[in-house]
C-alpha cells in the first residue's frame, strides 16, 4: 500500500530544465506545487575541475535513476539492437541537467516553426522528404516570443541580440526573428580563438555572431559573473554562474513558500481517476511507495523519460498508456543531426584550454530557410558553432590528421606539438519527424524495478545525411578560411540516446497526430501537462533547451489563466 | 600539493627517479628511463605481478620515454590502470586478464619470451599486430584490447593526478596543458599567450568534495 498524501494543486514530475521553470510562474501565481525529483540537491562544493570524473567517467554515474534506464537504441525495426551506452546523456538532480549542460540557449529561427508550410510555399510539397510528418506547430514564432523573454530574464541568459522589434543589429543574429528587448546581459566574452574565426567569418562575407548562453557575463541576481575556467562541460558551476534552474528559477519558486520539492524521488506511474482526467503520481522512495494527489500533473522529465511514464501509466481508460488512445505516444520522435562534424587542425596554438562551450562564435547563414534551396537536394541546414574549453585527456586523444601514428615516440612528438592546435566544431542540423523512426518500450531489457526501458528505432535519412554533408562543406571553408591547414569530416553516427531529443509527445491541433493540444495540454487527458523537448515537431538548427524552457513557461501560464476548468 | 602518490609502499630509489625526471629539463632524459629499465617491483592493488609486468611494458611502448621526455612510465599509467581495475574500471578487470595473458602467449608463441622480456623493437611489433586486429588468441578480437590499453594509457597519463596518473604532471607539462585554475583572465585566453603552468589537482582546492550525490536537504 502507498502511503497517501495530502492533496496538492500541481504536481511536477522532474524538477529539472523545464519542470524547474514552469514552477516559477504557478508558484507566483499562489498555486501549491510538489516537484517529484529523481535525484538529490548538489551544491558547488560538488563541481569539481575534473576532466576524468565529469567527461571520462560520465558524471555523476552513482546513485542516478537515469543510469538504470539508458535507452536501448536500433536503427530500425528489422536491426539488431545496437550497442548500449553506459551512461546516460543527462542527469537526475534539483535543476536536472541544467547543471551541467553547455548553456547555449538559442530562440528557434521563425521558419523553425513552419517547415512545412514554408517548404511548401517556397519550393513545392515534393520537397518534403518521403515518409516525413513533419507539421507546423500550431502557432508562430511570435506567439512564443513573450514566454523566451520571461525565460530569459528569469533564468538569466547573456547574449547579443540581433532583431529588436524589427531593427537588425548585426552584431548579433540578422536571421533572427523579432525579440522584444535586449538580452538580460551582454555575450560571454571573445578569445584570441573566436575573434580569429569571426574575422574568417566576415572576409566570407557571412554574419558572425556570439552565443546567447545561460551563463552570466557579469553579476546577475546575486550571482557571480562566469569564470571561464574551462570545466563547463558536463560539469556543474563552481561559482554559481551557469544559469541552472537550480540557482535561478526553483530558488524564486522556493522564495514563495507554495514549491514543496521531494528528491530521490523514483516516480513510476501517473494514474487516472477512472474517467479520463488524472489524479495523481505514485513514486518510489526509501523503499516505499507514495502516492502523491493532484489536482493537475505536469510531466516534465526528458523526452524519453516522458514517452516511458506515459507508456507504463496504464489503466482501464487508457490501455496502451496514458494519452495514446490515439496511438500517438514516442511517434515524431528525432534527435538533432549534429554528429557529422568537422576537425581542423591549425599551424599554431589557438590556447583554448579555457573558457566553455557556450563561449563561441556562430553563423546562421546556412541555417533552417536562410539560403535558397531552389537547386538543392535538402531542406533546412545547421548552425555552425565553433567553441573554446579543452581538456588534457581529450586534447590527447586528438585525430591525427593522418599526420602521425596513434602511439609511439612520432605520435608522441605530434602530440606535443599538436594538443593546442586542432579544434572540432558544433554542427545542428535540421532534422525532421519520419514515420519510422519512432519510441517504445523495449520487449526484454528492464530497469532495476522490472519496467521496461525505453526503446529508440531511428536512422537519419538522406535528407539529414544531405543537409549534413552541405554543413560540412560550409565549415571546411570557414576553418581553412581561417588559416587551418587540415580538416576531417567527422561520420553522422547513429541516432542513439542525446542530449537533444524531440517529440514522442508532439504538440499541435490534431488529436489524431499529436498528444498535447497547442497549449502543451494532453487531447485526452485534460489536466496532465507534458513539459519539454518531447512536445516540439521540429529541431531547427539550434539548441533545444531555451525553447522547451519557453514552452514550459507558456504552459504554465495557460494553467493560471485557466485553472478553475483545467482543474476541475 | 598532490602527485597521486597514495600508496605509501614506495621504494626510495624510484621516487628519487622520478624526481630527477621531473626536475630535469624535458630533454635532458636518464639513460635508464630510455632504455626502459624499469621495474615492476612496487606492489600492484589489483593485477598480479606477471599482468603489471606485461602491461607496465605495453604502456612504455604507447607512451615512450624518449628525446621528448618522460612518458606513461614516469606519469604511473599502469598504476592508474591497476587502482581503476579495482574501481571505477572493475567491469574491465576480465578482459585485463584475458588481454594481457594473450598478449603474454602471443609473444611467446612468436618471440620465445614474455612480453616484458622482448627488445622495443620487437614489443611494437606485437602492438602494431594487436592494433590492426589481425593478433591471434584474442577475445573478441586484439584490436578491442589494444584500443581499451590505449584509452586507458591515455587517460593514466593525462588525468588528474588525484587518480594516481599523470605523476608529476608529467603529461600535463609534455601536451603544454596550463593547468587547473579556478578563475581565468582574458589574457589566459588570447593567441600567443602561454598561461604559466599551475600544478594543481582538483581536490587541492578544498573547496571541491571528492564524492558526489549527498542526501537530500
Amino acid at each position: 500500500m502507498a502511503v497517501r498524501l495530502e492533496k496538492t494543486d500541481v504536481v511536477i514530475v522532474g524538477l529539472g530544465a523545464v519542470g524547474g521553470v514552469a514552477a516559477l510562474p504557478l508558484t507566483t501565481a499562489g498555486l501549491k506545487v510538489t516537484a517529484l525529483e529523481a535525484g538529490t540537491w548538489l551544491s558547488r562544493a560538488d563541481f569539481a575541475p575534473d576532466e576524468l570524473r565529469n567527461n571520462v567517467r560520465g558524471w555523476p554515474r552513482s546513485a542516478q535513476k537515469a543510469n538504470k534506464e539508458i535507452p536501448v537504441h536500433r536503427p530500425n525495426a528489422s536491426a539488431p539492437d545496437s550497442p548500449r551506452q553506459s551512461v546516460h546523456p543527462m542527469m537526475n538532480a534539483v535543476g536536472g541537467t541544467s547543471l551541467h549542460y553547455w548553456g547555449l540557449s538559442f530562440r528557434l529561427n521563425p521558419w523553425d516553426f513552419k517547415v512545412a508550410g514554408e517548404t511548401r510555399r517556397r519550393y513545392g510539397a515534393s520537397r518534403i522528404p518521403k515518409g516525413s510528418t513533419v507539421e507546423d506547430w500550431p502557432f508562430d514564432l511570435a506567439e512564443l516570443e513573450p514566454y523566451y523573454d520571461h525565460a530569459e530574464y528569469a533564468l538569466g541568459i547573456s547574449g547579443q541580440a540581433g532583431n529588436i522589434r524589427g531593427k537588425i543589429d548585426a552584431r548579433g543574429n540578422i536571421f533572427e526573428g523579432p525579440r522584444q528587448r535586449a538580452y538580460p546581459m551582454p555575450p560571454l566574452k571573445g578569445t584570441g580563438f573566436t575573434d580569429l574565426m569571426a574575422s574568417a567569418a566576415r572576409r566570407l562575407e557571412w554574419h558572425p555572431f556570439p552565443g546567447s548562453a545561460a551563463v552570466n557575463s557579469e553579476p546577475y541576481e546575486n550571482r557571480a559573473a562566469c569564470v571561464y575556467h574551462g570545466f563547463c562541460s558536463r560539469g556543474g558551476c563552481h561559482v554559481g554562474a551557469k544559469s541552472s534552474t537550480a540557482v535561478s528559477t526553483i530558488p524564486k519558486a522556493q522564495a514563495t513558500g507554495r514549491l514543496n520539492v521531494v528528491t530521490e524521488a523514483h516516480v513510476t506511474e501517473i494514474s487516472v481517476n477512472g474517467d479520463s482526467a488524472v489524479n495523481g503520481v505514485t513514486y518510489l522512495k526509501d523503499g516505499e511507495f507514495h502516492f502523491q494527489p493532484a489536482a493537475v500533473v505536469l510531466l516534465a522529465t526528458y523526452t524519453y523519460e516522458n514517452v516511458r511514464t506515459l507508456l507504463l501509466s496504464k489503466s482501464k481508460a487508457y490501455p496502451n498508456g496514458l494519452s495514446n488512445n490515439h496511438g500517438q505516444v514516442g511517434r515524431h520522435y528525432l534527435s538533432h543531426n549534429t554528429g557529422a562534424g568537422v576537425l581542423a587542425l591549425f599551424p599554431s596554438s589557438l590556447n583554448t584550454w579555457y573558457g566553455l562551450p557556450a563561449q563561441g562564435i556562430a553563423v546562421d547563414n546556412w541555417a533552417d530557410d536562410n539560403f535558397d534551396h531552389a537547386e538543392l537536394d535538402f531542406i533546412g541546414g545547421g548552425n555552425l558553432w565553433v567553441y573554446t574549453e579543452r581538456h588534457p585527456i581529450a586534447a590527447a586523444k586528438m585525430n591525427t590528421f593522418g599526420r602521425a601514428p596513434r602511439w609511439g615516440s612520432r605520435w608522441k612528438a605530434f602530440i606535443k606539438e599538436s594538443a593546442d592546435r586542432w579544434t572540432g566544431s558544433y554542427l545542428q542540423k535540421t532534422t525532421l519527424p519520419y514515420e519510422d523512426n519512432y519510441l517504445d518500450l523495449h520487449p526484454t531489457v528492464r530497469d532495476p524495478l522490472g519496467f521496461p526501458v525505453c526503446r529508440i528505432t531511428a536512422d537519419f535519412k538522406d535528407n539529414e545525411k544531405r543537409a549534413a554533408s552541405f554543413i560540412q562543406d560550409k565549415m571546411v571553408q570557414w576553418f581553412m578560411e581561417a588559416g587551418a591547414v587540415e580538416t576531417v569530416r567527422q561520420s553522422i553516427g547513429t541516432m542513439g540516446p542525446t542530449t537533444h531529443a524531440y517529440g514522442g509527445t508532439r504538440m499541435g491541433d490534431d488529436a489524431d497526430t499529436n498528444v498535447v493540444d497547442r497549449w502543451g495540454f494532453s487531447h485526452e487527458a485534460p489536466n496532465l501537462g507534458i513539459l519539454g523537448a518531447s512536445v516540439m515537431g521540429t529541431s531547427g538548427a539550434h539548441n533545444p533547451t531555451l525553447t522547451a524552457q519557453a514552452l514550459a513557461w507558456r504552459t504554465a501560464a495557460h494553467l493560471i489563466e485557466n485553472w478553475r476548468t483545467i482543474s476541475s | 600539493m598532490t602527485a597521486g602518490n597514495e600508496t605509501p609502499r614506495h621504494n626510495v630509489s624510484r621516487r628519487e627517479l622520478l624526481k630527477r625526471v621531473i626536475l630535469g629539463a624535458a630533454t635532458v632524459v636518464p639513460a635508464s628511463f630510455v632504455t626502459g629499465a624499469t621495474s615492476a617491483q612496487e606492489s600492484f592493488e589489483t593485477l598480479t605481478s606477471a599482468e603489471a609486468a606485461t602491461l607496465e611494458a605495453i604502456v612504455a611502448r604507447l607512451i615512450p620515454t624518449d628525446e621528448n621526455g618522460p612518458g606513461a612510465t614516469e606519469a604511473r599509467a599502469a598504476y592508474y590502470i591497476d587502482r581503476a581495475l579495482g574501481d571505477a574500471l572493475a567491469p574491465s578487470r576480465k578482459a585485463y586478464t584475458a588481454g594481457l595473458a594473450a598478449v603474454d602467449a602471443l609473444a611467446r608463441r612468436t618471440k620465445n619470451a614474455t612480453f616484458a622480456r622482448l627488445a622495443p623493437q620487437e614489443q611494437d611489433d606485437i602492438l602494431q599486430e594487436m592494433e590492426s586486429g589481425h593478433a591471434a588468441g584474442f577475445t573478441p578480437n586484439s584490436s578491442k584490447f589494444f584500443e581499451f590499453v590505449r584509452t586507458h594509457t591515455l587517460e593514466g597519463t593525462f588525468c588528474d593526478p588525484h587518480y594516481g596518473g599523470n605523476a608529476g604532471f608529467i603529461g600535463w607539462d609534455l601536451i603544454g596543458y596550463p593547468g587547473i585554475r579556478i578563475a581565468v583572465t582574458a589574457d589566459h585566453q588570447r593567441l600567443g599567450q602561454s598561461p604559466r603552468p599551475l600544478h594543481r589537482s582538483a581536490y587541492d582546492f578544498e573547496r571541491f568534495v571528492k564524492e558526489v550525490l549527498r542526501r537530500g536537504r
